[in-house]
């Protein structure tokens, strides 16, 4: 069981973490600009992608660098050539144009790069145990995005408290009208924030990619989990971001850990009258194991805390 | 956005003739194009048309952006299997022709749950919200396969004996055209919906909630009695669907059919009622038949869709909306030079897009790819420098032209425009 | 009004536009795969397409069918929807499409099997036959067969019963671990394991049995922690796609040493993704792998498999037996018909034996299911153990744990074929 619990913990922090660096750039993007941007799982795919290119050429070490580079300029572009364009038509059509831009990338990264995934692997010189506990081995590479993961948050967290650019984008976060009223570029703040934005998600690419599987549908499959990250965590948050993350990886893994369902639950009762062999969607839901609902948790999370706070965790405003 | 939306006027006495014509269309058509494939697809759009028109309920009257309407499809669409099924069973009393309607009361039953659940709120959370409710369908849906059968899906045989009209609909021109007068009964229905009270009430809940607040009615009220009879329509429509396909899918519940009837109802233009109909003809006839043509519809799709959003954002309706006053006052001929030159400057541009992006499709992901690539008659080598430099050039020119003959558009429209302003000034 | 005219008008055109799409005129053929050929799903369908089309080509090279006719391959996507595949399936029966080949996704291929029998019972003179080389729910050639499907791959009890013989006779497994996607293929899988597992080997014991959510986990640590603490020596799964690599790699990274015995490890994209963390570990099961020719000695065979990969491309996806079967059967069951008489065709097929270069086929006439050899293999480096051949460009190679023959294959079966009047 200990063993089970310490896995877990270390597991669900890296996954927490990786979603914490996918969901970062989008709170701010969205809290900013107010655009739900559909696309934002396939700037991390392209990030992936990008770094599985440039790692057959230059090393896996460079592309850590180049490719989230990449991304974001391929985000700042985006901004200003498309959203910009789109946003006096209002935030449907901003959401739909985020919408069209996930359908042609994903085709374009099947035209470029076939329809099955790529052989991106993670570099030689992190492919070592790093410890052995009880009988269970933890990997370098882990502990890698860990690191990561982890130390940029401390930047981020950093760039936003104290220096004054972090000062102007936390104002515009809450009063972006007001922020505009002082005589600040916000246009130009728009252009920044979502070229960051999207090369966080970049970054997530380059070390998740390989960790996990760099595939077309890789981005589809993300697809909403990080809506609810910042819906949860609430707008304009980084730290309700990075609890949110935690929150929903360790829900996700520790519900695994329980081989229950309703129906044992019952069943432990005894008497209880809604017990019965008859099949239908009632005995269906009885038989569930909590250990399978891993997937719709997030989803329920995100709908409750909407119809109950809206703010979510550590808002600072509805959304 | 909302500057571009109509508000319906009052009925008025030539728009019993629009109806004729829609009617007369419905029945005609399959006389014209009798293939096999052309029925399937007119049915296809039939069903396409009352799913986004009861989409357009929630997002161009009442300003809700929903991201699960196909739940309330696919609900209806199960429920109507499982009743289709209690029918052959004859454990059922109700004629096939009635099928749509048990659909329907499933959509609206679940509308008033997941209503409940979601219009207290407005806006992004509202999205947001219904966001959640398909995940939740999506990831949900093959935990309980007595209701949803699984990965196979619940399928029925709709040659029952209990019909209303004694036809036994084994034949796709039978069934097309029960689908066709559900689609003209809902579709007129729908319209009706439009000047009712509550129709109206949409609309002002839509444009400013505090407003319809001060004056008396609940918002929230409002927004789900509208998302109520939306969820009716919808499963009408999964009703429809499972007389035409006599199976249904855990697929027909998720994001991505949701996501389509989205894109159909924008595509036509969320600010009139036609809009939808435009939108579900369109995709309905893209979706099916470009994918004959290219292995790389999607892309295309999504340059149009990328392509409405950002030059034509109240859909094609909106299009059609803004030349009317032009085509009142007949100066339609003094716009269509440039139009003209803008569609051809436009099409060299399109061609060497075409090109470059096959070409690429080709040589990258095709079965053959030894074998030339053909095109439009046309034989290519993709090895070679020549299809690659007319791409490129026609690229370059076609964009360099094209952006010359908008600006020549928008000239001789401002032009137009002040002719007209004129004399409306001048009355 | 005029504007509600023009609007009309304008969807008038449209539909003069859907309705140019005509038939052509048939000279060759036919065969209408029905899949998905674009998206990110694509890749499956086109991987069919390939081998289905490389084959009817050295079909046509050496002559064609009926003295003379030539076969087509003709794609129809159907983005792995049924809605989309009934369309489909109307626009390949107006082009004139007698053939229907179809195998991703077992709701489609479910929905098809329905829907043909439907078209053949109402279009009596126009019927269609469905090759279905890759859904592998048993019920389709059990209590769901039909006349019109016959099925050229080997089912989920066929692949378990090959497993569970491969376990059969290694006394050093004591335990197994059962994990599966959480849906009626995951489902089957567990209960045909669970089954022949109690018959062929009483003192096995199930360490576990998990379903998990079917395309949605992306850290698969906490079920190794389980299979661990188990104390699994094995591990018997009918994961695909990323499920399957993903909980190979995890399992690797956590340090676990089991085997796992698969189904579709070897399948497309499965050996890049799994990689190097299969090695020695990793088994699957299936009527071909790319070492066969080596291993059984065949020298043409190899020399196709040069070919092959000469005229693809190393990355090539490789799903040859089934196929190949397919198309010449096919073939051989037109020249036999006589003529191109879907029905003819259909009963030509019913019993008919085939000669393959691993052993004889046969495709049984009581339900429709193609008896093959099968084989159960596992991931070996290239350059050990005699491995020759890597795919998907990869240093990943197989080698034979296992030969079932193709008469030991048959599982019992609970159709009652109902047939036409021939």
């Amino acid at each position: 069981m200990l063993e089970f619990v310490t896995f877990s913990l270390l597991n669900s922090l890296v996954y927490g973490m990786l979603l914490f660096l996918l969901s970062s750039g989008l709170t701010l993007i969205f809290s900013m600009m107010g655009v739900l941007n559909f696309a934002h799982a396939s700037f991390y795919m392209i990030g992936a992608y990008v770094a599985y290119q440039v790692s057959t050429w230059v090393g896996f070490w460079p592309a850590l660098l180049i490719a989230p580079g990449i991304v974001g300029i391929i985000g700042a572009l985006v901004e200003r050539y498309g959203l910009r364009k789109v946003h006096q038509y209002g935030q449907l059509a901003e959401l739909l144009f985020t919408f069209g831009l996930a359908f042609i990338i994903e085709e374009l990264v099947i035209m470029i790069w076939g329809r099955v995934g790529v052989d991106y692997k993670i570099p030689s010189s992190l492919e070592f145990t790093l410890f052995d506990l009880f009988d269970t081995s933890f990997p370098a590479y882990k502990a890698f995005m860990l690191v990561i993961s982890v130390s940029i948050f401390l930047v981020l967290y950093y760039v936003l408290v104290r220096t004054r650019v972090g000062l102007i984008i936390q104002a515009a976060l809450s009063h972006p009208e007001m922020v505009g009223a002082l005589g600040h570029d916000v246009p130009k703040m728009f252009m920044l924030v979502f070229g960051g934005g999207s090369a966080l998600a970049g970054v997530a690419g380059v070390i998740g990619g390989n960790a996990l599987i760099t595939e077309p549908a890789m981005a589809a499959q993300l697809g909403t989990i990080v809506f609810v990250v910042i819906v949860v965590g609430g707008m304009g948050s980084l730290t309700g971001a990075l609890v949110a993350s935690l929150l929903i990886s360790f829900l996700q893994t520790f519900a695994i850990g329980f081989d229950y369902s309703l129906y044992d639950l019952v069943n432990a009762m005894d008497t209880w009258p809604f017990l019965s062999e008859a099949a239908g969607p009632w005995n269906d839901l009885l038989h569930v194991k909590v250990a399978q609902t891993g997937p719709v948790l997030p989803y329920l999370l995100l709908v409750l805390v909407l119809v109950v706070r809206p703010k979510g965790l550590m808002g600072v405003r509805e959304t | 956005m909302s500057s571009s939306i109509q508000n319906p006027g009052p009925s008025k006495i030539p728009c019993y003739g629009i109806w004729c014509v829609f009617a007369l269309t419905i029945m005609l058509l399959p006389f014209f194009f009798t293939s096999r494939f052309s029925i399937s697809l007119f049915s296809q759009i039939g069903i396409s048309c009352v799913f986004a028109l009861s989409y357009n309920m929630l997002l161009g009257q009442g300003g809700m952006l929903s991201f699960g309407h196909a739940v309330f499809m696919g609900l209806g669409g199960f429920i109507a299997v499982h009743a289709l099924n209690l029918i052959s069973e004859n454990t059922l009393p109700v004629p096939l022709e009635l099928l749509p309607l048990i659909g329907g009361l499933g959509g609206a039953f679940f509308g008033s749950i997941f209503g409940y659940l979601c219009c207290r709120r407005e806006g992004t959370p509202f999205a947001l919200i219904t966001l959640g409710i398909v995940e939740l369908f999506a990831s949900g849906a093959l935990m309980f396969p007595s209701f949803f059968g699984g990965e196979e899906g619940v399928s029925g045989n709709r040659m029952i004996k209990n019909t209303l009209t004694g036809f036994d609909f084994g034949s796709e021109i039978e069934v097309y055209f029960l689908i066709g007068s559900w689609t003209f009964l809902c579709v007129l229905c729908m319209y009706l919906q439009t000047q009712t009270p509550l129709g109206r009430l949409a609309n002002a809940v839509r444009d400013n909630p505090i407003r319809a607040s001060f004056i008396g009615y609940n918002p929230s009220h409002v927004r789900f009695l509208q998302f109520v009879l939306s969820g009716f329509f919808a499963g009408t429509a999964g009703g429809l669907f499972i007389i035409r396909y006599e199976i249904i899918a855990y697929d027909a519940l998720g994001l991505v059919p949701s996501g389509n009837v989205l894109f159909m109802t924008y595509i036509g233009g969320v600010g009139h009622f036609m809009g939808p109909i435009l939108g579900a003809i369109l995709i309905s006839i893209l979706q099916l038949v470009l994918i004959h043509y290219t292995e790389a519809w999607q892309l295309y799709f999504g340059l149009l869709f990328m392509a409405m959003v950002l030059w034509a954002p109240g859909g094609l309706s909106w299009l059609l909306i803004v030349h009317q006053p032009v085509w009142k006052a007949g100066l339609m001929s003094k716009l269509l030079p440039s139009y003209l030159q803008a569609l051809a400057t436009g099409l060299i541009f399109f061609l060497g897009l075409i090109i470059f992006i096959e070409i690429n499709y080709h040589l990258s992901l095709s079965i053959e790819p030894g074998a030339p690539l053909e095109l439009f008659g046309l034989v290519m080598d993709g090895h070679s420098v020549v299809p690659w430099s007319t791409a490129i050039s026609c690229l370059i020119l076609g964009l360099w032209l094209f952006r010359h003959s908008v600006k020549m558009v928008a000239a001789q429209w401002d032009a137009v425009m002040v002719i007209i302003t004129k004399k409306t000034l001048e009355r | 009004m005029k504007i509600k005219k023009w609007i009309i008008c304008w969807s008038t055109i449209i539909f003069m536009a859907a309705g140019t799409i005509q038939p052509a005129a048939a000279e060759t053929i036919k065969i209408g795969l029905i899949e998905p050929f674009s998206g990110p799903v694509g890749n499956a369908g086109n991987a069919f397409a390939q081998h289905i089309q490389d084959q009817v080509n050295r079909i046509n090279a050496a002559g064609g069918v009926l003295g003379g006719q030539l076969l087509e391959v003709v794609r129809f996507d159907n983005k792995v929807s049924p809605k989309e595949s009934l369309i489909q399936l109307s626009n390949a029966i107006d082009q004139g499409v007698h053939y229907i080949g179809q195998g991703v996704g077992s709701h489609v291929a479910g929905a098809l099997i329905d829907a043909i029998k439907k078209h053949n019972q109402r279009n009596p003179g126009q019927e269609v036959v469905f090759f279905n080389y890759a859904a592998i729910t048993p019920a389709f050639t059990e209590e769901k067969c039909d006349f019109w499907h016959f099925r050229f791959d080997a089912h989920v009890d066929m692949r378990m019963a090959a497993i569970t013989d491969a376990i059969m006779v290694r006394k050093d497994i004591k335990k197994v671990y059962l994990i599966g996607q959480n849906y009626s293929f995951g489902k089957a899988v567990r209960d045909a394991a669970r089954k022949m597992l109690k018959e062929k080997r009483p003192d096995i014991e199930i360490a576990g049995d998990e379903l998990h959510p079917i395309a949605k986990i992306k850290d698969f640590s906490p079920y190794v922690s389980k299979i661990k603490q188990s104390g699994a020596d094995i591990v018997i799964t009918g994961n695909w796609g990323s499920d399957l690599s993903l909980l190979v790699r995890a399992a690797k990274d956590a340090g676990l040493g089991t085997e796992f015995f698969t189904f579709y490890a070897s399948s497309l994209g499965a050996p890049t993704a799994i990689g190097e963390a299969g090695y020695d570990k990793v088994k699957a099961v299936s009527e071909w792998h790319n070492n066969l020719g080596v291993e059984e000695n065949k020298p043409e065979e190899i020399q196709f498999q040069q070919e092959y990969e000469k005229k693809y491309g190393t990355k090539a996806p490789f799903l040859y037996g089934r196929m190949r079967t397919l198309v010449q059967m096919f073939a051989k069951a037109l020249n036999q018909a006589g003529e191109n008489n879907p029905k003819k065709v259909a009963f030509a097929l019913e019993g008919m034996e085939h000669e393959t270069p691993y052993g004889k086929v046969m495709m049984q006439a009581a339900d429709h299911q193609l008896l093959q050899p099968l084989y159960v293999y596992t991931f070996t480096k290239v350059g050990t153990k005699g491995v020759k051949f890597g795919i998907e460009g990869t240093q990943i190679g197989f080698t034979t744990d296992k030969k079932i023959e193709a008469t030991s294959t048959r599982t019992p079966s609970s159709c009652q074929m109902k047939r036409p009047q021939a």
